[in-house]
Formats: structure tokens, sequence, C-alpha cells
């Protein structure tokens, strides 16, 4: 067995503990594909199909579940999730622009991952800091007043 | 609750937290451990206090004494000048031209505030239940068990008016009389904490600030219903919140408030959280029903509705976070103090984030029925900047645009409806004369586009054919007709939709054709969006009397399209440039201008290749 397989393996082996956990609640399934997509990263089909043969329903309907919410990703993801705020606030004081500058500096366009990995740029619907837009967030550190290319730069610089 | 002399408040919202706030916290811990002080102050983390622009925001007790835009540098002197000698830092106090506002009570943004949904907001620590209890807490729900029966309670709601404060404004007690009357041993109360509204962070504030309240507010809605079960549903986006109601349910269990046999009564109570995954569709009650029940959330029609078949069939109760919020205070104080604020159909306060080109930015409660003008300008503290009011933007993406005309309109449900805005859930949006309404209105519509559940075709084809339309606006290929266009998909979408999204995305679109009309015509006609926004219908210009022929913009620019030289001075070739706008930002003396409309050159160019098409066509 290669280390990969065998690393693969033991996410199946939480991801079954978890889904025999969650199983008996009532229509558990977003919580177990939130926790899936923790435990991989992301929801290729393999991982999506072995939650629809675990909980007894059917890939079809895993799969509408995860294509339908924007939280699921079945491309992996970077290292960090970048997540530029496009609401209303942080639209009129400046997020297109500040968008531009993100994915100059990164080179990758929003909904992307960069090359080495580290970064995945992507659009959310505020995200309730409008009194600092424009904002943008990675992971759960939220980043706010952010003008110039150089704060932006001297911010990614921090997560390697 | 402590001994301690000093009480300081930190305010640890969202916004403050993004300004340095957690910083602070820990300096204040290391100098007064330095000082041996630690157990005279008591630093508190509050939720949101409200003006995030000033942030990070503090209030000291006893005096109140309100501290604005504090650094970690500022902490020893607050310490050494206030804590110790007794001698509040004034330069730190809010002031303006005239004078300096030391205590809270005084600020300006503070004055037209009434807060009942937010009254522990920035006043207690959210991460503690005796701090609740000591505020109060907990009291209504024990008097309505013990002392009400579930009738009562609704008769109280009836009596007080409270409506939905999540935008559609329908009586809470309507809702709850109905599931009420259904005999069934299984019903449903759910918080609805699927705040989408870009520019909107009531919600959140609310759960993070003070969750016990949201907490005791849904277990009187169970109890009048005759509910056992509750859901939270919060978005995914909103982990404080989400991490602070799970404590707060564990602490409530803790005490006996969760459980079985709450107060000595037979009421038993379980509540479960569940989050949102990112679709915005699911603020819509049956698209969140939906969800909870592990499906995508498409709304279904309605009938049936929630109150007769909701969560797996049942009868359930939806409410959002800050009608519930409402509650307990409502129930302590009775009705008739509740209907002493508001107007003859909206009752109450409600609570706004206000945000957008305004000096105080941030999360305010105000009574029904203030006119906007005192809402922005009072409140607010007025225009940041420069630039004029233009239009406030009310109600998110399912809500309009007001202008100056509308300022003395009074904020409840019916004045702003009948004038093709709406309360929605209360982001609030103030734009100044800088900001173009077209592309305000094709932001919207990008929006709702992408969160259409793609379920009714009026929504997902109609939503994008307005958008196109509105792109091709905005890129100077808007045709004669292409407003009547908009305005009759965007009424034959409302007609037709089956759920709140569809039936009001076309809103922000026809109240700025309202109001905004001649921008429409002038984006359509002349080409020129005259706040400079659309980069089709702009143009940038050196002016050579100024230039000084230094070179850095033509070395900043991308495309290589400025050439020059110092004694020639510098000029744009207009066909190449993208509009990116390094050269205006980097040029040292402002010789360059940004001109509304598009540049005659481009506007041949264009021509020329229109006519080419349509001979090869």
């Amino acid at each position: 067995m290669t280390p990969a397989v065998q690393q693969d393996n033991q996410l199946y082996a939480r991801l079954k503990e978890v889904i025999d956990e969650k199983k008996n609640l009532r229509n558990p399934l977003i919580e177990i594909l939130r926790i899936a997509q923790d435990i991989f990263g992301y929801l290729p089909v393999e991982v999506q199909e072995f939650v629809a043969k675990e909980m007894g329903i059917p890939a079809s309907k895993v799969y509408g579940v995860v294509t339908f919410y924007n939280f699921f990703s079945m491309k992996p993801r970077g290292k960090y999730t970048l997540n530029i705020c496009m609401g209303t606030a942080c639209y009129v004081k400046g997020a297109p622009r500040l968008a531009q500058n993100i994915e100059d500096i990164l080179e990758a366009k929003m909904g992307e991952t960069t090359e080495d990995g580290r970064f995945t740029i992507s659009a959310v619907r505020c995200v309730g800091a409008c009194s600092l837009a424009p904002v943008f967030m990675i992971g759960d550190e939220t980043y706010g007043r952010i003008e110039t290319k150089d704060q932006v730069t001297k911010i990614l610089e921090r997560y390697q | 609750m402590s001994l301690k002399r000093i009480d300081l408040l930190i305010c640890c919202g969202s916004g403050c937290v993004s300004a340095g706030a957690l910083k602070i916290k820990e300096r204040f811990h290391e100098v007064l451990k330095e000082k041996g002080m630690e157990n005279e102050i008591n630093i508190i983390e509050t939720g949101c206090m409200g003006p995030c622009d000033y942030g990070p925001v503090m209030v000291i007790y006893p005096e109140g004494i309100f501290y604005k835009t504090v650094t970690p540098e500022d902490v020893s002197e607050i310490v050494e000048e206030h804590f110790i000698k007794g001698r509040p830092v004034a330069r730190l106090m809010l002031s303006d031209d005239e004078r300096t506002f030391s205590v809270q009570k005084e600020v300006p943004f503070y004055q037209k505030q009434i807060k009942v949904a937010l009254a522990n907001c920035g006043y207690i620590d959210p991460e503690s239940l005796d701090e609740y209890i000591a505020t109060g807490g907990y009291e209504a729900l024990g008097t309505a068990l013990t002392e009400m029966t579930p009738q009562d309670v609704i008769d109280v709601m009836k009596a007080a008016g409270l409506r939905g404060r999540g935008g559609g404004g329908f009586p809470a007690h309507i809702k709850w009389q109905m599931v009420h009357n259904i005999q069934d041993n299984e019903k449903y109360i759910i918080c609805n904490g699927d705040e989408g509204d870009p520019g909107a962070f009531m919600d959140r504030s609310l759960l993070e600030g003070d969750p016990h309240r949201i907490l005791e507010g849904m277990m009187i809605a169970a109890y009048a219903i005759g509910a056992s079960q509750g859901f939270f549903y919060i978005r995914a986006e909103y982990p404080l919140a989400i991490t602070r109601i799970r404590d707060a349910i564990e602490q409530a269990r803790g005490l006996g408030l969760m459980g079985k046999n709450i107060f000595g009564t037979d009421f038993n109570f379980e509540v479960e959280v569940r989050t949102g995954a990112g679709a915005f569709v699911c603020g819509e009650e049956m698209a969140l029903i939906h969800s909870i029940e592990g499906e995508r959330g498409n709304p279904t029609p309605k009938p049936p509705y929630p109150a007769t078949q909701g969560l797996w069939g049942k009868p359930t109760v939806v409410n959002n976070v800050e009608t519930l919020a409402n509650i307990p205070t409502i129930m302590v104080k009775g009705a008739e103090w509740f209907n002493t604020m508001g107007t003859q159909t909206s009752k109450g306060t409600k609570v706004f984030a206000i945000t957008g080109d305004i000096r105080n930015t941030g999360l305010v409660e105000v009574p029904m029925g203030i006119t906007l003008r005192e809402l922005i300008f009072d409140v607010g503290g007025g225009m940041v900047g420069e630039g004029k009011f233009k239009a406030v933007q009310l109600g998110g993406p399912s809500g309009g645009c007001l202008t100056v005309e509308h300022l003395d309109v009074p904020v409840d449900y019916e004045s702003l409806k009948e004038r093709g805005a709406m309360m929605g859930s209360g982001g609030l949006i103030v734009m100044n004369d800088e900001k173009c309404m077209v592309n305000v209105a094709k932001f919207f519509m990008e929006f709702c586009v992408e969160e259409s559940c793609g379920k009714c075709s009026p929504c997902r084809i109609g939503l994008k054919q307005m958008y196109e339309i509105l792109d091709r606006i905005t890129k100077g290929q808007g045709k004669e007709g292409d407003i009547e266009e908009l305005q009759r998909l965007g009424e034959s979408v409302k007609m037709l939709s089956l759920c709140g999204l569809g039936q009001t995305a076309p809103n922000p679109v026809l109240s700025t054709i309202r109001y905004f009309r001649d921008e429409y015509e002038s984006h359509i006609r002349d080409h020129s969006c005259s706040t400079k926004v659309c980069l089709d219908l702009m143009n940038f210009n050196i002016d050579k009397s100024r230039c000084i022929g230094c070179s850095l913009c033509a070395r900043k620019c991308p495309t290589n399209c400025i050439t020059g030289s110092r004694e020639e001075k510098y000029v744009i070739h207009q066909l190449e440039c993208i509009k990116c706008g390094n050269c205006y930002d980097v040029c040292p003396v402002n010789a360059i201008d940004k001109i509304p409309g598009m540049h005659p050159e481009m506007k041949e160019y264009r021509a020329k290749l229109q006519a080419q098409k349509d001979l090869d066509d």
C-alpha cells in the first residue's frame, strides 16, 4: 500500500466514524458533508459516493446538495481560503479594485487556486464587517480598510 | 458582579476585533499585572457597542467614559492617568468642533437611539450567563412559564403588535396563534439567523453580543406555540455567532433552563444549532426548512405555510433573530410600553446596520417612524468626505434606493414600501454623489442572478436577461428601449416568481429607474457616466498645462499607452487605455483628470467597428 492510499484510508475511516455518529440524527447530510469537507479539504465525487453509500441514500441526492451550496467545493482548495467580501458596502467602497489588486498579486482569478496551492480566492456575500469596508478574510481573520497593493502584499506575506 | 472598583468594557464586536480590540485587551492585562492592579479593574469583553467606525471603542464604568480608536500604545496612559490618578484621557474621547463628549450617553450617535433588542449588546459579557441574569435575563421566561398560559403569552404579543424583523413584517402573533391552535405533539420553532443581505450585520451582532436573549425569546415562543424542539439556523460565515449560541445553550442547560421541567413546570425544551452552507435563498422560510431537512434549499409553494406543514411536515414557526430578541423585554415591560414607541402600524424599534459614505457606520437601534434624515444625519453623523448625499439603499437585494426627496419619510414598513424600497432586515447603505446608480443596480442584479436557486424560469432566466441589459448599458452599448425592456422584465419576474427572492429581486433596478432615470438615459444616449464609475463611459486625460513631464505615469502604465517627453509633456492613447487608474494615482501634481463620457476617439473607433460588422452581416 502506498503512503498516499494509506492516508486516504485513514481519512475515510475518520469520515465513517463521523457518519456513524451522526447518522441517526434527523437528516444530517449537510452537517456530515461539512465535516467531510474539513477532513478532505474538498468533496470529490468519490467522497460523495462514499457518504451516499454509508448513509444509504442515492449519490445523486448528495451531488444535488453539494452543488447547491456555495460552501461546498468539488475542486481541491488552497491551504488558505481568501474570501473577498462583495457585499454592497464593500462594493461601493472599492471592493472591485481590491479584488483586482489581490488577483494581480497572486496571479490567480476569482474562484481559482494559486499555482503554489497557497490560496484559493473566492468572493463572499457580506461577512458582516461593513464598517471596515472593503474587507477580505483569510480563514477566520478579517482584514479591513485595505486600500493599496502594498498593504495587501504585506498581509499575504504572513501566510506561508 | 464583582467587587472591583472599575469596569472596563471593551467592545469585541467584529468591527472592533478587526481593528485590534483583542490586542488592546491583552495589553491591559499586561499593564495591570505590572502595576499589580488586576484585582481592582474588571476587564469585560462585550458584544458590539455600535459605533464601529470609531473602533476599537471602550466604555469605563462607573462614570461611563467613552474612548474611541484606542491603540495598544494608549493603554499605559489610560491605566496611569485614568485608573490611578482618576483623570480621564481627553484626547481619546469623541469630540466635534465645539465640545468633547466624555460620557457615552452624551455621544450624539446614541442620542436618538432606544435600545430594546440591543439593550445588553455592548453592556454585558455575552459569554456570561450570570451577567445576563443580572440584567433581568430569564425573568420573562420564568413569568411566562409559571404565571401565564400559552394563550396569555400570545395575547401579550398581539397587544404589542410585534412584526417580523426579518423583512416581511408579518405580525409574529398571527404565526404563533396559528401553530398554537393546531393539535399536534410535534411542533417546531426555528430561529432564522441566515442573514444574507449584503450590507447587513444586525443578526450577527445580536447573536454574538447577547446570545441568551435570543435563546430566551425562542423559548417563550416555543412555550406559546407548544413546541419542545427548536433550531437555530445560522450562516456558516458567522463562526463566532455559532460558538456563542452553542455555549449559551450549554450554560442554560447547566442551570436547568434547558431540558426537562424548566422552572419546575412541565415545559420541556431542546434546541439544536444548524449552520447554513452559503445560499442566500435559504433566508426564505420554506427554503430554510428544506435546508435543515438536509435537502437543497429550494423554496416550495405556499400554502401550505410552515405554520401548518413546516419542518418534517409539522407545524413550525420561523422567527428572525431580532424578532426573538424583542420578546423577553416585551414580556417584562408589557405591550403598553412597547406601543409607546413607533407608528400606528409599526410598533417598537428597529435595528439597522448603517454603512456606506457616512460618518458613523455601525449598528443602531431607533424607534420606528424616525425619519431617514434623522437616521442618516443625526444618528449616522452625516456624510463623510466631500461627497453630497445622493441615495440610500434599504432592504438589500430585495429593496430599493430612495433619494434626497425622501429624507423626511418615516421609517416604517408601509411608508418605505409605498416608495419602492422596503424595511428589509435592516441593512442601510448611504451613497454619495460619486456613486453610479446604474452600476449599483447592476451589482444587485448580479447578486440575484448568482443566488437564484433556478427553480422558477422567470427568476432564473429573467434576471439574467436584466443583468445582461444592465451590463451592456454600463459598457456603452445601451440601446433605445432598454429602459422599457428592463421595466417589462422586472414586472414579469416580480409577478411570476414563487418565493420572496424572485418577487423582490427586480426592486433595485425598478427603483433606480424610477428615481434616476436620467442617469440611465445619459448612459444610453450620451455614452456618459457622470460619476465616472463605469469605465467604458469615462476617460483619463492629462492636462498639459499642469503636467511637469516627470514620466512617472508612463512608467507605471501597464499597457504602455502613455507617451511623451519632458518638453512635449505626456499624452494618453485612448484606444489602448484600460482605465486601470495607475497614472491617476501616481501623478505627483494631479495633472490627470477623470472625465465623464466616452472619449471621442473611442466613440469613432467603435462606430467604425460597428459599421464594419453591419457590412459583414
